[in-house]
């Protein structure tokens, strides 16, 4: 069996460490010819760090790294090209005014004297298209593909690089179903072509279709491995959470107040020609589901006054807002926790103080001047309640984990006491320890009468916590479920389009 | 006084005391008056230009502004014999004016503040000669000229805008200097105490996260770029009646220059949240020290601008390099615990 044979890649060991964060702590993986291993853990796990330094883009602390059992040490993606280590983005690397051919050679156009060589590549390009069964003439601008089949080009240059491990960072998570069935059958076949593949998803069952074996992490560290008999939706979610799930997501219906939310039929900017309706009631803690690119974050964008709504209405507690910037959506009494942290929910080079108060600074103010007193007392009071930890409120945010960065951005909402708090991507990058902490302030917050909306790519994250789900899909709402109709295949279908079985 | 602020004045002790040191006549009350009072225009200048440069920005329109309103103001008070106050006026309103244009360009026609005031430096240079045929003008008569109606208003002004307070029986403070510390102080406790100055970092820093914070930041924006020229329009009116004679071609030429540079040295950071009014005034009264501790020390005048270049440059550098090693140390820090 597989086990007997020396791995083609393995790392030992491995340890890297970022400003504040512990991302890999003697790590291990294994990797054999031919075999699909799927990674999989939730965000923040350390699964990406691991990825960028296996493919060269940053180096590891300590620790091994052997491919075919020699010890290499990568200083760039070109080292780890050279090597037959390939990674395919999540966002593709391609030139979109440049044709396949370009494309697959660029960077290494055969050439004489600086001058294009031109004959050749295009029937080389040609040879590694058809092996990712794609058939189209070479001199296609690859803006012009759609994202699938960009995604196919990308592992066609990694295999035109001699690529013997191709690592996939989530790459069904911006595709429709049917391209989605089109890698799979191209994972397959490049594996009997002796490929090997680190497949890294958060869809569970994707990983169960494809993957030989399953390495878990959690924390930066591993959890667990899985052979391919093993390999269970619970005993993954086991291995990625570490408890049994209903102790993790610890939530407790409450029954509905009023509305506060009521939005009908708006129109973002994103999707002009769709229309968006929902209602979310006081105490209720509703996800929204979707592929990326559904429009999930567009529509919370929408209702925040970022990109404000080209139609429809929207009310907050039955009165007409109509948001045209975040400081209106906030005086209707909304919050939002955005989806990146760093470029829109916090001023990284201010302190803890300063971002924790910046939304409340207008409030306290006196007569224009800071309420420093008042100031301290909100960022404490943050502090305090959602357990941030930092050494002191003086601390500049950029070196606080993403957990506390989180929280930070949540404490300044929370001062406001805002009726409705949206969080796009809420535990993204975050560990499973304030993950936690974060699931339980929703359920504390919701227990107390604040409406509150989620958006998340984790399906355990909308199993787990929300109490109905919205699934997206094409800018719509393809379809709504209850908490007692949420599963992963329902919730699979409508974000890909497809109806649900009555 | 930050770390910055510190540095910089250190190098201005350090400047003060080596030509001290080589030329005795350095230290007479007469070179102090006219060290204090250049400085001073120029920092007034270098405050308005900072709070662009805290929100990301940058105004290269300065020094035409600081041209056309004293062409403007002098203009008004030669041949057009306008009452002096209401000229004041009327030249205030249109600096405030020039900020409010170059404000609503940058954040609702959303041009680069590069492009707005740079064809601001270029418009008002020109308004300003073709205004007076490109002939010099005083706003202030000279002895023999009675060519000015509102004379004694004219020279009482001139005593505000550009007189000397007696402190001991050798020197005497320029009022300019008084300017300085009256509008240093509001820039400070503005930047420092309100929540409008605190709105300005916040987006300097990130702008998003400042919108998404709920701060109306085309307005900070707007303000900033108020602020500036109107500090470049006092600058002005204390310029004309400064000098003899306004020359519609030359006054304020390359001010907009020294003013960004007395910020950056000053330790505010182009790429905007950074700064501080203090470490600007400082590096404003570097800039026009070295003017003249060249001077004094017999080093040839062409050298001035490769001198200035070089001290900026290498006080940049070093505040750089410093916020690196700090940065290493702190990261260091984190690692440990």
């Amino acid at each position: 069996m597989a086990e007997a044979r020396t791995p083609l890649l393995e790392v030992r060991g491995l340890c890297k460490q970022f400003p504040g964060v512990r991302a890999l702590h003697e790590v291990a993986l294994e990797l054999h010819q031919g075999e699909v291993l799927a990674l999989i853990g939730e965000n923040g796990a350390g699964k990406s760090t691991l990825m960028k330094i296996l493919a060269g883009v940053q180096p590891a602390d300590s620790g091994e790294y052997l491919i075919e059992s020699e010890p290499v040490r990568f200083q760039n993606v070109r080292d780890a090209m050279a090597a037959g280590v390939a990674l395919i983005h999540q966002e593709l690397n391609l030139a979109a005014n440049l044709d396949l051919a370009a494309n697959i050679f660029l960077g290494r156009e055969p050439n004489q004297f600086g001058f294009f060589q031109n004959k050749n590549i295009h029937n080389e390009a040609a040879k590694f298209l058809k092996r990712v069964g794609l058939d189209l003439p070479t001199d296609t601008l690859v803006g012009n593909l759609p994202i699938g089949k960009q995604q196919l080009v990308e592992i066609a240059k990694a295999l035109s690089c001699d690529a013997r491990v191709l690592i996939m960072d989530e790459p069904t998570s911006s595709l429709s179903q049917t391209e989605t069935e089109t890698l799979f059958e191209v994972v397959h076949d490049l594996r009997r072509q002796g490929i090997s593949i680190i497949y890294i998803s958060h869809r569970l069952g994707e990983v169960k279709e494809l993957a030989d074996r399953v390495t878990v992490f959690r924390d930066g560290e591993n959890a667990g491995d899985l052979a391919k008999d093993e390999i269970s939706h619970d005993a993954m979610v086991r291995l990625m959470v570490g408890r049994d799930l209903s102790e993790f997501y610890d939530r407790q219906i409450h029954s509905p107040g009023k509305v506060v939310l009521d939005v009908e039929q708006i129109r973002t900017p994103e999707h002009p020609n769709t229309e968006v309706s929902l209602k979310i009631h006081a105490g209720e803690i509703v996800g929204i589901a979707g592929l990326v690119g559904a429009g999930r974050t567009e529509l919370l964008q929408t209702l925040f006054g970022v990109t404000p709504a080209l139609g429809g209405t929207i009310r907050m507690n039955g009165e007409l807002i109509r948001p045209q910037s975040p400081r209106d959506a906030i005086a209707a009494g909304m919050a939002l926790a955005p989806e990146d942290r760093k470029l829109h929910g916090l001023v990284l080079p201010m302190t803890v103080r300063e971002n924790a108060s910046l939304a409340s600074l207008k409030r306290d103010q006196n007569k224009g001047l800071l309420n420093f007193p008042a100031e301290e007392a909100v960022a404490e009071e943050a502090v305090e309640q959602l357990q941030i930890k930092t050494p002191h409120l003086e601390q500049v945010t950029r070196f606080l984990s993403g957990g506390n960065q989180q929280k930070i951005v949540l404490g300044k909402w929370l001062a406001l006491t805002p009726q409705l708090l949206m969080l796009d991507e809420p535990t993204r990058g975050i560990d499973v320890g304030a993950k936690r902490e974060i699931y339980r302030l929703m359920e504390k917050l919701a227990g107390e009468g604040m409406a509150i909306l989620f958006v998340s790519s984790e399906m355990e994250e909308v199993l787990g916590m929300a109490d109905r789900a919205l699934v997206m899909h094409e800018g719509r709402i393809a379809g709504e479920l209850a908490r007692n109709e949420l599963s992963e295949q329902a919730i699979m279908q409508l974000a890909t389009g497809t109806p649900l079985a009555a | 006084m930050n770390k910055n602020t510190l540095g910089i004045f250190g190098l201005l002790v350090a400047i003060f005391a080596i030509t001290a040191l080589l030329n005795d006549k350095f230290i007479s009350a007469y070179n102090m008056q006219n060290l204090i009072k250049w400085s001073s225009l120029y920092a007034v200048m270098s405050i308005g230009v900072a709070f662009v440069i805290i929100t990301g920005g940058i105004d290269l329109s300065i020094g035409s502004v600081v041209g056309l309103v004293a062409v403007v103001l002098a203009y008004q008070l030669k041949v057009k014999g306008i009452d002096p106050g209401q000229a004041i006026i009327t030249t205030m309103c249109m600096s405030l004016l020039i900020g409010l244009i170059h404000g609503l360009l940058i954040t609702k026609a959303k041009i680069q503040p590069f492009v707005v005031t740079l064809c601001g430096l270029l418009i008002y240079r020109s308004l300003g000669r073709w205004l007076t045929d490109n002939q010099s003008l005083g706003p202030v008569p000279l002895e023999d000229d009675k060519g000015y109606a509102n004379i004694d208003t004219i020279n009482s002004l001139d005593q505000i805008f550009s007189g000397k307070i007696a402190i001991t029986d050798s020197f005497n403070l320029p009022t300019p200097a008084l300017f300085l510390l009256a509008l240093g102080i509001a820039a400070a406790l503005f930047l420092n105490r309100t929540i409008w100055g605190r709105y300005l970092f916040a987006l300097g820093n990130n702008e998003d996260g400042a919108r998404y914070s709920g701060i109306n930041t085309d307005n900070m924006k707007i303000i900033a770029y108020v602020i500036c020229s109107f500090m470049a329009g006092i600058a002005g009116i204390l310029f004309a009646f400064e000098l003899d004679s306004v020359q519609p071609a030359q006054t304020g030429e390359f001010y907009e220059l020294y003013a960004i540079a007395a910020a950056v040295l000053g330790g505010c950071s182009l790429r905007g949240g950074v700064g501080s009014i203090l470490g600007v005034v400082i590096a404003a009264a570097v800039i026009r020290l070295i003017y003249n501790s060249i001077n004094m020390l017999g080093i040839s005048t062409h050298l001035e601008f490769g001198i200035l270049g070089i001290v900026i440059l290498l006080g940049v550098m070093a505040d750089e390099f410093l916020k690196r090693y700090s940065a290493q140390r702190a990261a260091a820090k984190q690692k440990e615990s």
